[in-house]
């Protein structure tokens, strides 16, 4: 009886740094069409284990089950291109094996960043670069998408936008999503699961169910807990980065 | 024109038009010190070929193979830091070359030569190590161009992606030691990684895609082999050096020159 399609399965996972046990029996599944977030204090292991995800890192002992024909479309937490190194978003989004520009154009719109094909990598600001990031990731067309703080360097209001953008992305291509996020209440709003942890699972479910919980009180203290409630009772609209209101479902449109 | 013009010309075409690319992942890489460290392996090199009898040009390059495969091995073992393990490989294999050289007793060898280059004295036969070399260097990084761009940017997207990144990295390193192995005759050991990385640097400034300044990189490369040579000929200065000066004048007029950044 299995009512969701996996894409990725992790079986006690383990994993060992030295005398660290950074990963403690993981179970863990990514589901399609699901927006899965790890949330956890600096150090629990959240880069540790999307690393495991991907395969960049070999467990000490445990499985990771993936699809036949699982594409995953990775945005590292940060990447740095050296200054040396001369490089326009349109060749940068070449390196992604595609080569027709109104593909390319597609995916920058998908991200509102289509103004900014002929730019180069090094003028443009952090939320810029993340929207040029998320569209590389999408344009390799994957059934999973890995983001690993996918906001980082972007102010409050480009916060709620981009993960207002990753849900509607869910939305359009119905591809599984795994993100890494330390703001909770931001990303409270736009996910279906979330993983909290600190090295182990602590708890996981979704959001309401989460933020209840008393592992994770424990783990980010009553205030970060009350916060997280608060955020549930209010908001029926965001802000995108002008300051302008867009709501929840309404059609999205970029001058 | 005289005949070692003309051969000196080739030679000196061949090599920079190959190390204009090679030498942009060089300076995108921050290989500088690696480069050089595999020149001074080179003199190693030339010295087992006489001891051995064997061809220099396959000892050369076998030496930078081996010296390269050494590094990657004791690098991962995090013994010491990499620029400083870099540091005695470099002097240890140029010094252990000298001593060598010094004890085979009757071969007398233009230390000369190797250490700053005799690009008047190429030969035909050594015009065919660098076209053949040049040739076979320029067929794989043309095959690999994409894969090498990826590890360029990120070593971890490219793996996720499905690129052998430890082959590619490898890959890049053996390309870099059998164009030191034939740049050798052209510039001397103590002035490849120049060749490698002036030009690369200077075209930096014109280019706003990689391609761009990996064909800048090969021209610029050209232009200062052209005039050296002009400079050597006409002045009797020393062929390499001159070349060598040539490449920084560029870098000099092409970043003083004011202008807006591409990208």
């Amino acid at each position: 009886m299995k009512s969701h399609h996996d894409l990725v399965r992790l079986e006690q996972v383990n994993l060992h740094f030295g005398r660290n046990h950074v990963l403690q029996n993981i179970d863990m599944a990514l589901h399609k069409g699901c927006i899965t977030t790890i949330i956890g204090p600096n150090g629990a292991g959240k880069t540790t284990l999307v690393k495991v995800v991907l395969g960049l890192t070999k467990p000490s002992t445990g499985n990771v089950w993936c699809e036949d024909g699982l594409r995953i479309g990775y945005m590292p937490q940060k990447l740095h291109i050296d200054r040396t190194f001369p490089l326009t978003v349109q060749r940068f989004l070449q390196t992604a094996q595609c080569k027709d520009k109104s593909l390319m154009l597609e995916a920058l719109s998908d991200v509102g960043a289509e103004t900014l094909l002929k730019e180069s990598i090094h003028g443009l600001s952090g939320g810029e670069m993340q929207r040029v990031l998320l569209a590389r990731a999408l344009l390799r067309n994957p059934n999973l998408l890995v983001l690993d703080e996918p906001v980082q360097g972007v102010d409050i209001n480009g916060q709620l936008e981009l993960y207002a953008l990753i849900a509607r992305i869910r939305d359009q291509r119905n591809c599984g999503v795994l993100m890494i996020s330390h703001d909770l209440h931001l990303v409270m709003s736009s996910t279906d699961h979330v993983i909290c942890m600190n090295h182990h699972i602590c708890c996981s479910g979704h959001p309401e169910q989460v933020s209840n919980d008393p592992s994770f009180v424990d783990l980010f203290g009553q205030r970060g807990a009350e916060q997280l409630a608060l955020y549930n009772h209010h908001h029926n609209h965001r802000h995108n980065t002008h300051g302008d209101v867009v709501h929840e479902h309404c059609e999205h449109d970029h001058g | 024109m005289a005949d070692f013009l003309i051969l000196a010309l080739l030679g000196g075409l061949g090599v920079a038009a190959i190390a204009g690319p090679l030498g942009s992942f060089v300076v995108w890489r921050r290989m500088a010190y690696f480069g050089d460290t595999l020149a001074h392996s080179a003199l190693l090199g030339v010295s087992l070929g006489f001891l051995f009898d064997i061809n220099l040009n396959v000892a050369v390059i076998a030496c930078c193979v081996i010296l390269a495969l050494t590094l990657v091995t004791l690098q991962r073992q995090h013994l010491v830091a990499t620029d400083t393990l870099l540091g005695i490989m470099a002097h240890s294999s140029l010094s252990l070359g000298l001593v060598a050289i010094a004890l085979i007793d009757d071969i007398r060898v233009d230390l000369m030569a190797y250490l700053f280059g005799d690009l008047l004295a190429v030969t035909p036969e050594d015009l065919y190590w660098i076209y053949g070399g040049g040739i076979l260097v320029a067929a794989l990084l043309y095959k690999l161009w994409e894969p090498l761009l990826a590890i360029t940017i990120n070593e971890e997207l490219a793996q996720v992606e499905g690129v052998r990144v430890t082959w590619v990295r490898l890959a890049l390193m053996l390309l870099i030691a059998v164009i030191i192995a034939v740049a050798m005759k052209i510039v001397g050991i103590m002035l490849i990684t120049s060749l490698l990385i002036i030009p690369a640097a200077a075209a930096r400034r014109l280019a706003s895609t990689p391609e761009q300044m990996a064909i800048g990189a090969a021209i610029l490369g050209c232009i200062a082999v052209i005039f050296g040579l002009g400079l050597s000929y006409q002045w009797d200065t020393p062929a390499g050096p001159s070349v060598v000066v040539v490449s920084m004048l560029e870098f000099l007029i092409l970043y003083s020159w004011p202008q807006r950044q591409l990208a």
